[in-house]
């Protein structure tokens, strides 16, 4: 029973972190109706800048303090992802307004490639470390109710708690506020929005740097936990079928979504894979999305999808 | 209604002035050579057959369309390219022939969302909700309400727009249109597809809404019989020309206008 408990609580530790990523996706869609499809990208580069700027800025103004360091890290790497949510308005979205879906996510297509390369030019190609300071010993739960209680890595808990407060903060910021109404204003109808005075380029530079603040959260929690390196940008594939479980807009479903995949590719890697041979952790995800794609394509909480006749 | 007669209704000066617009696309002519005035406070109508240029008209005055000739005037400033976002700053509201609202919110929100360029509050003080952007919003909100009573869709207030039926959704589109405070108002067939009751219905509206907040209205309407009975002014438009100007009665005793309507033989 120990044993089940610590495989649930891992499953659903790194499901919170595939709800992360699968957030970008989220915000961005409801928001602009664009399935942006660089958003690992963007996580690849937030990681990239956060690790190279930790290390750059200490040398560059002669600072000591780990903690200092890091909090101006931060800050360059959210400064960089503004400049790319707004270079990405001026250059591609804004001459695509009132065009296709599909046409939008082939120009996310071409914006993945883009900062994958231009990323790893602008802050080399190695693999680099992030230390946030995050605490790495694992903690014993419940010695008292199991045989050698419950084992939890300090390190996902604290991903966990990071990663619930954002998105707490981020549907209240969408339901409670002006800027968040003329949001998904934007998304429901381009040119309606206009007719009431909605800027919608300034509207989409906010998007795309919500987008990025997720994008650099994600990828400060798993450079930590695994270092930065191109595959971080193969986390958003992860993130597929979270959306799909979940549903493209909804945000509590990004979250459920996540969770469910997490732990479930951790129980049946345990439970079901000795069965099967293992390896069931690595398709899992992916036939989870499939059979909802076939029940329930909206996904669990996404819109119906009803079409008048 | 119909028995509102046209001098009664005080009109003022020229509000907006369309002067020579010519519109192509490709070599197709939407709109040759048109020109006509609006006054303050006045119902100005924009009549003709399918096809024959009313939404092009519509949409150059609101900005989607770029002319190739001609200019708008509009309280004295004259223009011959804006966009959709200036022309709302500037005062200008529209709802939409196929409604154009945001699905995904409840009937507060859409109308909500027409107060955005009200808002003065920005966004960190929105996501912190402080004490002055709280009190601007339920500002808005009152507002809203208002607005809400005015059409009578107190009952519906938190359904999502998709789910509610296509006349009450029009109501909703025109409430969002109200919330922006215009001084000028673009109604894009706004009786179209409605039955006989929520044409009625949607006609006091309109005329509730010229009379109580003095907003100038300009109609589009390919159906003449509502059109006449509540416009001051009327242009007739027919592939892309026009072919009549005046009161509904002078336009219903114009030759060219009745066989536009109705076909003669050559």
């Amino acid at each position: 029973m120990g044993f089940f408990i610590e495989t649930l609580i891992g499953g659903l530790m790194t499901g919170m972190l595939y709800s992360l990523v699968a957030l970008g996706f989220v915000l961005i869609f409801k928001a602009s109706g664009v399935f942006n499809f660089a958003q690992g990208a963007m996580v690849l580069f937030a990681a990239l800048a956060m690790a190279r700027f930790s290390e750059w800025i200490p040398q560059w103004l002669g600072i000591e303090s780990k903690f200092v360091a890091n909090a101006l890290a931060l800050v360059a790497a959210m400064a960089a992802m503004v400049v790319v949510a707004w270079l990405i308005e001026r250059l591609v979205l804004a001459r695509l307004v009132n065009q296709e879906g599909i046409t939008l996510l082939m120009a996310t297509l071409g914006i993945t490639y883009f900062l994958d390369g231009f990323g790893q030019t602008l802050f080399g190609s190695n693999i680099y470390k992030i230390d946030v300071g995050m605490p790495k010993d694992p903690l014993i739960l419940f010695e008292g109710l199991f045989p050698g209680g419950v084992l939890v890595s300090q390190e996902d808990l604290a991903a966990a708690v990071i990663a619930a407060a954002l998105v707490a903060l981020l549907s209240a910021f969408f339901q409670f506020t002006g800027t968040g109404r003329a949001l998904r204003a934007v998304a429901d109808d381009h040119q309606a929005a206009q007719s009431i005075g909605i800027p919608l380029n300034r509207i989409w530079v906010i998007t795309w740097s919500v987008a990025g603040f997720v994008a650099l959260v994600a990828g400060i929690i798993w450079g930590s936990k695994l270092g930065v390196q191109f595959s971080l940008s193969l986390v958003a594939l992860k993130a597929l079928p979270v959306v799909i479980l979940g549903g493209l807009t909804s945000v509590p479903g990004a979250i459920l979504g996540g969770l469910i995949i997490g732990v479930g590719e951790k129980l049946s890697e345990v439970f079901i894979g000795p069965m099967l041979g293992g390896g069931i952790e690595i398709w899992f995800a992916y036939v989870l999305a499939l059979v909802f794609l076939l029940v329930r394509p909206q996904g669990l909480f996404g819109e119906k999808i009803i079409d008048r006749v | 209604m119909a028995e509102r007669a046209v001098a009664e209704r005080p009109t003022g000066d020229v509000i907006l002035d369309v002067r020579n617009i010519s519109l192509r696309f490709g070599g197709v002519k939407a709109l040759t050579d048109i020109s006509f005035n609006v006054r303050e406070h006045e119902i100005r109508a924009i009549i003709g057959p399918n096809g024959a240029g009313k939404s092009s008209m519509l949409n150059c005055i609101n900005g989607v369309y770029a002319p190739q000739e001609g200019s708008i005037t509009f309280r004295g400033r004259t223009f011959d390219h804006m966009n959709s976002r200036q022309v709302a700053e500037m005062g200008v509201a529209r709802t939409f022939q196929n409604l154009a609202l945001f699905k995904g919110m409840n009937v507060i929100d859409n109308i909500m969302s027409g107060r955005n360029l009200k808002m003065k509050s920005n966004l960190f003080q929105q996501a912190l909700r402080l004490g002055a952007a709280r009190r601007e919003e339920e500002a808005h909100r009152a507002f809203v309400e208002r607005i809400i009573d005015f059409l009578e869709i107190q009952a519906y207030r938190k359904t999502p727009v998709g789910r509610l039926p296509y006349g009450l959704q029009k109501r909703v589109d025109l409430g969002r249109a109200l919330a922006m405070e215009p001084q000028v108002l673009l109604l894009d067939e706004p009786m179209a597809g409605m039955n006989v009751e929520e044409k009625q219905d949607m006609c006091r509206f309109v005329l509730d809404v010229n009379d109580e907040f003095g907003t100038t209205i300009v109609l589009i309407e390919h159906d003449m019989g509502v059109v006449m009975d509540i416009s001051d002014r009327v242009v007739v438009l027919d592939y892309g020309k026009k072919i009549g100007d005046g009161s509904p009665d002078e336009v219903r005793a114009n030759p060219e206008v009745i066989s536009a309507y109705l076909g003669t033989s050559h």
